[in-house]
């Protein structure tokens, strides 16, 4: 076929261009989204609790990853630095994902009951009254911010219809443990519990 | 058929006033962040003012505003001229532009309120993505329809690199961006882990290359040969880089999820395909490039020219760049560093942003009925400005992601590591600041731009232009 008849056809173009950006999207997607090493979670690897998810979503909706990765890679500058590298199991719960791409702070994965919850909080408040050479933002407002316990019993529920294992018991009892918590309560025990639950800690 | 006889320029004339005006207020914005980065102070304690809101409304408002107006505008211009008939739809068209602009502004009010989906390019949350995608529906019915009414045979290069942009981004925000609503600010997509790495990486990458790279190719098929007065340099190139270039780029977003837990076989592929996109790449940039065979000395009195050759010369610059940072012993070092912040920039400001001023430059006066811009003298100041600004900008950024990969993998002999994280931030200050030089340089540049726009547009008033019969 010569390209000339491509050119005087745009259906017949636009046909070819979606078959030649599809395939590359298709090899590397669809093995991925059908191996259990991608979906199955590691040993003691559980949905975040109530209010770990509420500090999660925090830790999103503050927009932390565009400083600190979640993601140790296998080098022993690494392991060294932030602890064990990590495993596609550890992400499964992970809606979406916080692996990150720049470290201006460093890495996160494994930064739980690294520090006092009393450290993380006068740190998020003023990061240079713990770390003077910090480039860190203050979030002082998060402990103004009371969580809305309505918000977290939908969240559940929406995971639960994606598939996340959470229990009714734990979708009852989700807005009692948020009740009178604020969102720095919340991201503090998010950020203490991130790396915990791996079986061998360092 | 009432309308036939003349171009719509209206919307071109709107998208390109608006590519200026979100250039601006991007690039400003990019600039408070880069400043922010050495004086946290900055920040000043307010959570609509805080570095981590702001940055994705830099990178949404310099790709999908700035980039996205110039690629409208342009697209617009560039198939009514190659087709030689009017756009197709009014009404549509002027949907575009005005459901485009709202989705810009929806974007700056809910990102810097913390309302994001926080997958990079994508944070915009579901309502807002249900826009996009009615938009871009739009978009295209528009584009196609226009190449369907074309009164030529054969559909020009410009336009296929314009059609698999609009196709391909189509494609890839409908599937990155599938997730169940909690509320009408808050949405769980409905991957996990590393599928959804992958998929958003696969998103992430191809916005980089289609909407930052075909879409601009585009742009530079149509603008280059017509400022140099020259015909594209080879057709059957440009043939081999199209279906090459497009086909490669979807393969390659695992290079951003080098040594993660994403599995070993999408990484090596991912690896492989960016290094071979360098052919690709480089056939555009050649092709680019050697439209100007003959008409060198053109660069001695056109300013714009200068701009779309230094935009061509980054291309390459950045295209050779990425493919060696995809290699995993060279990712290894500057991943999550600022070499990454200076790659970006070096394409997003050399490549899209000079080629889209030296385009806007070439294009302005034709649609305000004038033969040149009010100033090519002021073109000239912008073209140094900018162009000092990128290297600037490229080579603090390049010393400083070189210096952080080195010191964070430094040991002693002992095997503990030499450096705590904080002291690669403290060795990272001086950089931080030549790059907010860069960066202000080039926003000096737009400001330049601005004034010089000013004074074309409000001098004359547009007039209808007919529409060409076919040579």
């Amino acid at each position: 076929m010569r390209h000339e008849s491509i050119e005087k056809s745009v259906n017949l173009m636009m046909v070819l261009i979606v078959v030649a950006i599809s395939i590359g999207g298709l090899v590397e997607l669809i093995p991925l989204m059908l191996s259990s090493d991608a979906t199955e979670p590691d040993e003691n690897i559980v949905p975040y609790s109530a209010l770990r998810l509420a500090g999660r979503d925090v830790y999103i909706s503050e927009g932390c990853y565009g400083c600190h990765s979640q993601q140790i890679r296998p080098f022993r500058s690494e392991t060294e630095r932030y602890g064990p590298f990590s495993t596609a199991g550890e992400f499964v719960y992970d809606r979406p994902f916080q692996f990150g791409s720049k470290r201006t702070g460093p890495d996160l994965s494994r930064v739980g009951g690294r520090y006092s919850d009393d450290w993380q909080r006068l740190h998020l408040i003023d990061p240079r009254a713990l770390v003077p050479e910090s480039n860190m933002p203050g979030y002082p407002w998060l402990a103004e911010r009371e969580l809305d316990p309505e918000l977290i019993t939908s969240k559940l529920r929406t995971l639960q219809f994606l598939g996340d294992p959470y229990s009714d018991e734990q979708i009852a009892a989700a807005a009692g443990d948020v009740e009178g918590k604020t969102e720095m309560d919340a991201l503090i025990a998010y950020l203490q519990s991130l790396g915990t639950n791996r079986r061998s800690r360092r | 058929m009432e309308t036939t006889a003349s171009y719509n320029d209206k919307v071109v004339r709107q998208f390109t006033i608006m590519t200026v005006i979100w250039g601006i207020v991007g690039m400003l914005v990019g600039v408070l962040l880069a400043a922010q980065l050495i004086w946290p102070q900055l920040n000043f304690d307010v959570p609509f003012l805080t570095y981590s809101r702001l940055r994705p409304l830099h990178t949404n408002a310099v790709i999908f505003a700035f980039g996205g107006s110039a690629l409208f505008a342009t697209s617009y211009y560039v198939v009514q001229r190659t087709c030689h008939v009017r756009l197709m739809f009014d009404k549509l068209a002027a949907f575009t532009f005005w459901g485009w602009q709202a989705i810009i502004v929806l974007a700056a009010i809910t990102l810097p309120l913390g309302i994001t989906q926080s997958k990079e390019y994508a944070e915009l949350e579901w309502p807002i993505d249900l826009l996009i995608a009615v938009v871009w529906v739009a978009y295209a019915v528009v584009f196609f329809s226009t190449i369907g009414r074309r009164r030529i045979k054969h559909i020009y290069v410009a336009n296929w690199f314009y059609g698999a942009f609009i196709i391909t981004v189509a494609v890839l925000h409908i599937f990155n961006n599938l997730a169940i609503p909690v509320t009408l600010t808050k949405s769980y997509v409905i991957y996990t882990g590393v599928v959804d790495a992958m998929m958003q990486w696969w998103y992430g990458h191809n916005a980089v290359g289609f909407f930052l790279t075909a879409g601009f190719l585009g742009m530079m098929y149509y603008f280059v040969p017509k400022q140099a007065g020259r015909p594209v340099y080879s057709y059957r190139l440009s043939v081999v880089h199209f279906w090459s270039l497009i086909a490669i780029y979807m393969w390659a977003g695992p290079h951003h999820l080098h040594y993660t837990s994403l599995a070993d076989w999408a990484q090596t592929l991912g690896m492989v395909f960016s290094v071979i996109l360098l052919a690709p790449s480089w056939g555009g940039m050649i092709n680019g490039i050697m439209t100007l065979s003959g008409a060198w000395h053109k660069l001695r009195s056109d300013p714009v020219l200068k701009f779309m050759i230094v935009a061509l010369s980054f291309y390459g610059m950045s295209t050779f760049e990425g493919p060696m940072m995809s290699i995993k012993t060279v990712n290894a070092l500057s991943h999550y560093t600022d070499w990454t912040i200076g790659h970006v920039h070096s394409g997003a400001l050399g490549w899209v942003a000079m080629m889209t001023i030296g385009s806007v430059y070439s294009l302005l006066p034709r649609l305000y009925n004038r033969d040149g811009m009010y100033s090519i003298k002021l073109i000239d100041v912008h073209f140094w400005t900018s162009t000092i600004g990128v290297v600037l900008y490229a080579v603090s950024m390049w010393v400083a992601g070189i210096t952080q990969g080195l010191m964070w993998r430094a040991v002693n002999d002992d095997g503990t590591l030499t450096y705590s994280f904080v002291e690669s931030l403290k060795a990272t200050y001086p950089y931080y600041g030549l790059r907010l030089v860069g960066g202000l340089l080039f926003l000096a540049g737009m400001f330049i731009m601005a004034y010089n726009v000013w004074k074309t547009v409000s001098e004359t008033k547009p007039a209808p232009v007919a529409v060409l019969d076919p040579a």
